[in-house]
């Protein structure tokens, strides 16, 4: 059964990483639902967040690939229960159209949005959530005519008390440890 | 003018060198002997560079690039080291990616080196640009651009690390025109560890003990081996393995060699033109050994209907592998080696002889009904198994056998006869036509000692076919039978059994093969009568040189037995009667 999954993956901040991992999903024909790529809380590895409607099997296959490139520290596949996600959205609209009425001003406040810039032709308000609030925020914006509107990937991190790169780290350096005392 | 230069091993001391002089002297470093390749614009001075090192390092000139990468993995395989091959920047990139994918899908260490326009013109659309990094990322193990001359040592250190270790792959570095000529502070170090990358796992005591309580309680234990047994040296782990316990063991396509094919516990070969009891003995055994292979779809036949009542155990270096196609009651990650040392003691003493006698009733089946035709034929012409078989017979089942792509391939995989760890090259998982021709040269680089012998279709041999001219100019011993039937035979089988005869475009015509070798200074022959077989293989196999054998073969004899696509292992047939 198709469902979505959040896959996270780890890796050196080298050119054609993105690449490497798309050529993955394309050579599958698994759509992309949104991606995010930017740096990690360590300095120099990058993560990568990308949300796919997939079966379960097919995920791991996905993630078992991932993880074999070479610069790939770790990759992760989750359900959306098992993470905290969010993105974020930014609309553009008539500064004529808060003028007239106190409408948009209402929306603003109930879909726990901001602005973040007024001019005399048009406001951007900001809107954080899940897509379907964001998507909420933006069919009742429209009514009074969106100019722009733009919603970026997905952020998420999981329900676990630690980063688990950080446990992955300690553990690959034991593992290194033990194999080069094998060798010796 | 040749300046040989002289290279001492004192690897902690930095020189002043061109880019192009640290990237042959890395190479030697690195132990590389052979290098396979073609020059051009973009690779020039690495060419250059070259010049002075032929007394450490030899090159061979292909006639296509495509030629240098397969005569690479031929040398690989043969030797168990990394193959090397240098191709010029545009289409003599492209050119090397048939080889680099071939590579890829049976895991083959290489590292190819291609010549990129200068940096400052790159993404220009320059001469002889293409973006080879893009076009083999989804076909090497890694990849690399060098842009900068520092670099270098570093890069060819990583490649040859990343080639060679965990499960093997080719790799492609890329190097731009400038990092050629820049200067660097050389000194050479082998690289040893990449953080992001764990080539092999260490072995988890608790599965070898499940998958050892497995062996021992097993009343049908049967073990299928690939390519894995060759590539981590298992093949005295192998042998201990199964003496001690008795169990019947089979190969894939690309297992073929690591166990004396007179064992008596070797069963032949899986897959679709594999034997027949191997495939349908599959879906019969309750513990289904699989180590060092991948489960292909032409070994498996039908996903849904294989080894189902089987326990299956697999023992494999790459953790991608595991439940991919087919889901295992214990996986072992590692290498075959080490793994099967350890499980080995483990496992108790055993004979299986029931079990045994019940593969050899499969065989005489088969033997029966395919064997004795092939190679004892009452028909007049000429079989593709008997001529392999008399090969290795008059070689004492020593030789390296290359073949092509498609029925000479699978005649040769049934009726050759190995004594000998690596002495088998083909083109499995890409099943690659005119691999063959360029593989032989590599192998006989990478075995001098041995006899190379080559079978190739009139179809496969003429799509590499200027690879003589390699061949001839360096002189190079490798015996090659070209088996004729006047058909691409293997599709023409497919259009017999699955397309009602409608032969579409496999009728195909040839040179006459003994005046073209003998344009290239070949000794050749050709044979259309069984009487004088035996004469002329062995004119062949005496020749001091190269030499080329043409056989006419039986133009519309098929491969059996064979798993029809699709179908189940158990549905493994024997002949045009059975279907």
């Amino acid at each position: 059964m198709k469902q979505e999954y959040i896959i996270s993956a780890y890796s050196e901040n080298h050119i054609g990483l993105l690449n490497r991992i798309t050529i993955i999903f394309t050579r599958r024909k698994v759509n992309i639902e949104s991606l995010t790529v930017s740096e990690s809380a360590l300095a120099g590895i990058s993560k990568f967040t990308i949300v796919v409607n997939e079966e379960k099997g097919k995920v791991i296959n996905i993630v078992k690939q991932i993880e074999k490139l070479i610069e790939v520290l770790k990759a992760f596949y989750h359900t959306n229960e098992e993470m905290i996600f969010q993105e974020i959205a930014l609309y553009k609209v008539p500064t004529q159209a808060l003028m007239e009425s106190d409408q948009i001003e209402k929306m603003i406040r109930s879909h726990n949005a901001r602005i973040l810039e007024i001019t005399k032709e048009y406001t951007v308000i900001e809107k954080t959530g899940h897509k379907e609030e964001t998507q909420a925020l933006f069919d009742g914006l429209n009514q009074f005519g969106v100019l722009q509107f733009i919603r970026s990937g997905r952020i998420a991190i999981t329900r676990s008390p630690i980063e688990k790169l950080s446990e992955f780290l300690r553990e690959r350096d034991a593992l290194f440890s033990k194999l080069e005392a094998k060798e010796k | 003018m040749t300046t040989k230069k002289e290279i001492k091993n004192s690897p902690k001391e930095t020189i002043e060198i061109t880019g192009s002089e640290a990237m042959i002297r890395s190479l030697v470093a690195e132990g590389v002997e052979t290098i396979f390749g073609y020059p051009g614009g973009a690779i020039m001075p690495i060419y250059d560079a070259l010049y002075d090192f032929g007394h450490h390092v030899k090159h061979v000139l292909v006639r296509h690039e495509q030629g240098a990468v397969h005569a690479a993995q031929g040398y690989a395989r043969v030797s168990g080291k990394v193959g090397v091959c240098f191709a010029t920047s545009g289409p003599g990139a492209t050119n090397l990616i048939t080889g680099i994918a071939d590579a890829m899908i049976d895991s083959t260490p290489l590292v190819c080196v291609t010549g990129q326009v200068t940096s400052g013109l790159l993404g220009t659309d320059a001469f002889q640009e293409s973006d080879v990094i893009g076009i083999s990322m989804p076909v090497t193990k890694w990849n690399y651009q060098i842009t900068s001359p520092d670099e270098i040592p570093e890069a060819i250190a990583k490649a040859f690390y990343i080639a060679s270790t965990g499960r093997p792959g080719p790799v492609l570095l890329d190097i731009t025109k400038d990092a050629q000529f820049g200067k660097l502070q050389f000194a050479y170090e082998k690289c040893t560890k990449i953080r992001s990358y764990v080539p092999e796992f260490p072995t988890d005591k608790k599965h070898l003990k499940k998958a050892a309580d497995l062996i021992n309680s097993a009343q049908k234990p049967y073990l299928i081996y690939g390519q894995g047994i060759l590539l981590s040296g298992a093949e005295k782990e192998l042998l201990s393995f199964i003496e001690k316990t008795g169990i019947p063991a089979a190969s894939t396509l690309l297992g073929i060699s690591a166990l004396d094919s007179d064992h008596p516990l070797n069963m032949g070969m899986l897959g679709m033109h594999g034997n027949y009891a191997p495939n349908i003995k599959t879906n019969e055994c309750d513990v289904l050994i699989a180590i060092g292979m991948r489960f292909d779809d032409r070994v498996t036949g039908s996903i849904s209907t294989y080894a189902k009542q089987a326990k299956v155990i697999h023992i494999e270096i790459d953790p991608a592998e595991i439940d991919k196609n087919i889901k295992t009651e214990v996986a072992i990650l590692g290498d075959a080696k080490h793994t099967l040392r350890l499980l080995t003691t483990l496992l108790e003493e055993k004979k299986h002889t029931e079990w045994v006698n019940e593969f050899l009733v499969a065989r005489n089946k088969e033997e029966e009904k395919v064997i004795v035709h092939d190679l004892n034929p009452s028909k007049p012409g000429m079989t593709m198994g008997e001529v392999v078989r008399l090969s290795t017979n008059l070689t004492d089942n020593k030789a390296v056998i290359v073949t092509d792509v498609g029925q000479n391939q699978m005649a040769a995989a049934r009726y050759a006869r190995f004594s000998q760890s690596r002495s088998w090259v083909t083109s499995g998982g890409l099943g690659t036509m005119g691999f063959g021709l360029p593989a032989a040269i590599g192998a006989k680089f990478g075995a001098p000692e041995k006899e190379v012998i080559l079978f190739a279709g009139d179809g496969g041999i003429q799509m590499t076919v200027q690879e003589l001219g390699t061949i001839s100019q360096e002189k190079l011993p490798v015996k090659m039978v070209v088996l004729n039937n006047d058909f691409l035979g293997m599709v023409r089988q497919w259009q017999e059994l699955f397309f009602e005869k409608r032969y579409s475009f496999t009728e195909i015509t040839s040179p006459d093969f003994v005046k073209l070798a003998d344009a290239y200074g070949i000794p050749a022959a050709t044979v259309s009568e069984r009487k004088n077989l035996e004469a002329a293989m062995k004119t062949m196999i005496d020749a001091k040189g190269p030499y080329l054998l043409e056989v006419k073969i039986e133009q519309e004899d098929n491969i059996f037995p064979m798993v029809p696509a699709g179908a189940s292992v158990s549905g493994c047939i024997l002949g045009t009667d059975e279907m």
